[in-house]
């Protein structure tokens, strides 16, 4: 991390100094440019001093804080014109201003490439940030209908306005279908690999199934188990049952088999009998598989909800919110739906990622972090 | 040799298929006997036989669960009574997902390998671009499906390309991964070799570190191309039933037609499993080396 590993900079971001003499959009028909627009060319004369003093900065670090503060007056200035009443969407000056902020927020990711420990999380948020703010910038920079794709900052709004909405869709969804159906499926999925583990002919006749499973579009069997268990949470987490059943088994099974040898010895010479070696020995083994499992159900889990969900619910869920609002062209609402999905999505798999990681430390993946 | 092998593998899975089949006709007869029973009490057939039961819960028109036969007879009826282009072919649905599926497919699997080579090379973009490349799979990426077939559809795409698209979107993750993954796999020892002939860096990507990636490659397309196949049907719900597998088993579950849900769950089975075996056929062409790779 000494300053003398820090790599040059190419000089790209400097093609904001094309900007310069270029407009910055149309105000009632007319083309401004940088002086009629004070409080704009200050965050541009902000870029363009952080640009200059780079060279001062003595550690990666400041150098990444200096040139974000660069980035970061430059995504201001789009939303002050909009302010004042311009539409940016012709300013060649205003989107080669951008770009060239782009290019150098690019720099400060580079630059965070090289950190450890907690901040190295800092690259991936700026970057996704970054996408974040392109996106706002460009569908209200271009006035996108929000029909086609509304920006993250209505979406966002649109999460408290509906919030009894969606809170009733996630109970719905999460806590009571897919909630019950992964813990059905999973532990189903792990109950039966132990008994094939246990009687070898039954592990050899489920693996070919399983393995058929892996390959078939299990979720097609949704509107089968609708029309089976009806309308509500049942039939939802029967199709999450069945999705996440073998996903589960197939990897106890292979769990199962990573104790070496050598171990299983050690422990029949303690005189550890089936039961005691299977749990003190062969499913800590296991655990890595396990958690693989695991993860790979939980976003089968709600993909099965949702996708079974389309084809009949009470009027309440997110599938269903997803599929009438659509319909009704209220595509903030549906966007919310998705954040509160995705959301759930990353946090289940985040937990079991932590708990991965507190149960397995032992394990070689970690040990290099 | 052979008898070892076919008592230790054969046996087991003939057994279970057979169990799976024994299952599926006790529980069509469990499943369907309300529907007999009824039908029985409307003609006022007090005396029935247990083999005039089975015979009529095997034989419902909209069983709860069909038999296997009922399908088998259903899907043969479909492939072989009407041209293939014809809306009752099942062919023909089969052909329309499977041509969304592959469309999206090709475009995942650039877009995969593309992703994994930027990932390898530029260190930036392992770091800021991998952790999302995860997340994005953490997100219900089908329940966008409808979302994603309406947008492109009010601009102006519709038919095929917005379904692609969602089989992309499932597609482009396993493929970047195992490319990653498989970019790094290359020996030590063969680089260092690749340095002492001095290669540049594109040649050393080329002719080795790409040739390494192969069998890690070829089974990520093995998974994407099931994913893809979800994706295309899961796509083709929203566009409300004008054809594909997908279209077959929503309309099959407006009218309550068990059959058709059925014989379209059959065929898109064989249209995943035909893909894969097909990936797997050109992965025994291409990769001539040691295989490796396995997930």
């Amino acid at each position: 991390m000494s300053k003398t590993t820090r790599s040059e900079m190419a000089p790209w971001p400097l093609v904001m100094l094309i900007a310069a003499p270029l407009p910055l959009g149309l105000l009632d028909g007319a083309a401004i440019y940088w002086p009629q627009a004070p409080a704009v060319a200050l965050c541009y004369a902000v870029s363009l001093l952080c640009l200059l003093l780079r060279g001062l900065t003595r550690t990666p670090r400041t150098e990444a804080a200096l040139l974000f503060l660069g980035v970061a007056s430059a995504c201001l200035s789009p939303f002050l014109l909009l302010a004042d009443g311009v539409d940016p969407s012709s300013g060649a000056g205003t989107w080669m201003y951008l770009f060239g902020a782009s290019l150098l927020l690019w720099r400060v990711l580079a630059l965070l490439a090289e950190e450890t420990g907690l901040l190295r999380w800092l690259g991936p948020t700026l970057f996704g940030l970054g996408l974040l703010m392109g996106w706002e910038i460009i569908t209200r920079g271009f006035a996108v209908p929000s029909v086609l794709l509304p920006p993250p900052s209505s979406i966002l709004a649109a999460i408290p306005t509906h919030g009894g909405e969606l809170w009733d869709d996630f109970c719905q969804t999460v806590l009571k279908s897919v909630v019950r159906g992964y813990l059905i499926g999973c532990g189903a999925g792990f109950v039966v690999a132990v008994l094939a583990d246990r009687l070898p002919f039954l592990a050899r006749g489920l693996l070919p199934l399983g393995n058929l499973a892996s390959a078939i579009p299990v979720v097609g069997i949704a509107p089968v188990m609708v029309m089976w268990f009806g309308f509500d949470w049942q039939s939802k987490a029967a199709v999450i049952v069945i999705m996440t059943f073998f996903p589960m088994l197939i990897n106890t099974l292979a769990g199962l088999a990573t104790a070496e040898k050598i171990q299983l010895d050690l422990m029949r010479s303690y005189g550890a009998g089936y039961g005691k070696t299977l749990w003190l020995l062969r499913l800590p083994c296991a655990l890595p598989f396990l958690f693989n499992g695991l993860k790979i159900n939980s976003t089968l889990a709600l993909i099965g909800a949702i996708v079974a969900e389309f084809f009949g619910t009470p009027v309440v869920g997110m599938g269903f919110r997803i599929s009438t609002e659509v319909a009704r062209m209220n595509l903030d609402v549906v966007w919310a739906t998705i954040t509160v999905a995705a959301v759930t999505g990353s946090a289940l798999y985040g937990g079991l990622a932590l708990a991965e990681r507190r149960l397995t430390a032992w394990h070689p993946s970690f040990r290099k972090r | 040799m052979m008898t070892e092998r076919l008592r230790t593998h054969l046996l087991p899975v003939a057994v279970m298929a057979l169990a799976v089949l024994a299952l599926w006709y006790a529980g069509a007869l469990w499943l369907n006997a309300p529907q007999v029973l009824d039908g029985f009490a409307r003609a006022h057939t007090d005396h029935w036989t247990l083999s005039e039961f089975a015979r009529q819960a095997f034989s419902q028109k909209r069983p709860i669960l069909p038999t296997p036969d009922q399908i088998a007879s259903e899907m043969v009826q479909s492939l072989t009574g009407y041209p293939v282009t014809h809306v009752r072919n099942l062919l023909f649905h089969t052909a329309v997902t499977a041509g969304s599926a592959l469309t999206g497919f090709g475009m995942g699997v650039v877009l995969g390998i593309l992703l994994a080579i930027g990932i390898v090379q530029v260190k930036t973009l392992e770091s800021s671009l991998l952790p999302w490349v995860i997340t994005s799979q953490t997100i219900p990426v089908l329940a966008i499906a409808p979302m994603v077939v309406v947008i492109l559809g009010n601009i102006g795409f519709s038919g095929l390309l917005p379904k692609a698209v969602i089989s992309m979107y499932l597609c482009f993750f396993p493929i970047t991964i195992g490319m990653v993954k498989g970019l790094r796999s290359a020996d030590p020892l063969s680089l260092d070799l690749m340095r002492t002939y001095s290669a540049n860096g594109q040649q050393t990507f080329w002719l080795l570190r790409l040739p390494s990636a192969l069998p890690y490659l070829f089974t990520s397309l093995k998974i994407a191309v099931a994913a893809s196949v979800v994706g295309a049907i899961v796509a083709e719900l929203p566009t409300g039933g004008q054809a594909g597998l997908g279209a077959r088993l929503l309309s099959g579950s407006y009218y309550g037609q068990t059959v058709q849900i059925w014989s379209a769950l059959v065929m898109s089975a064989l249209l995943s499993v035909s893909l894969v075996w097909l990936i797997g056929l050109m992965e025994r062409f291409v990769v001539t080396g040691k295989r490796g790779g396995t997930r």
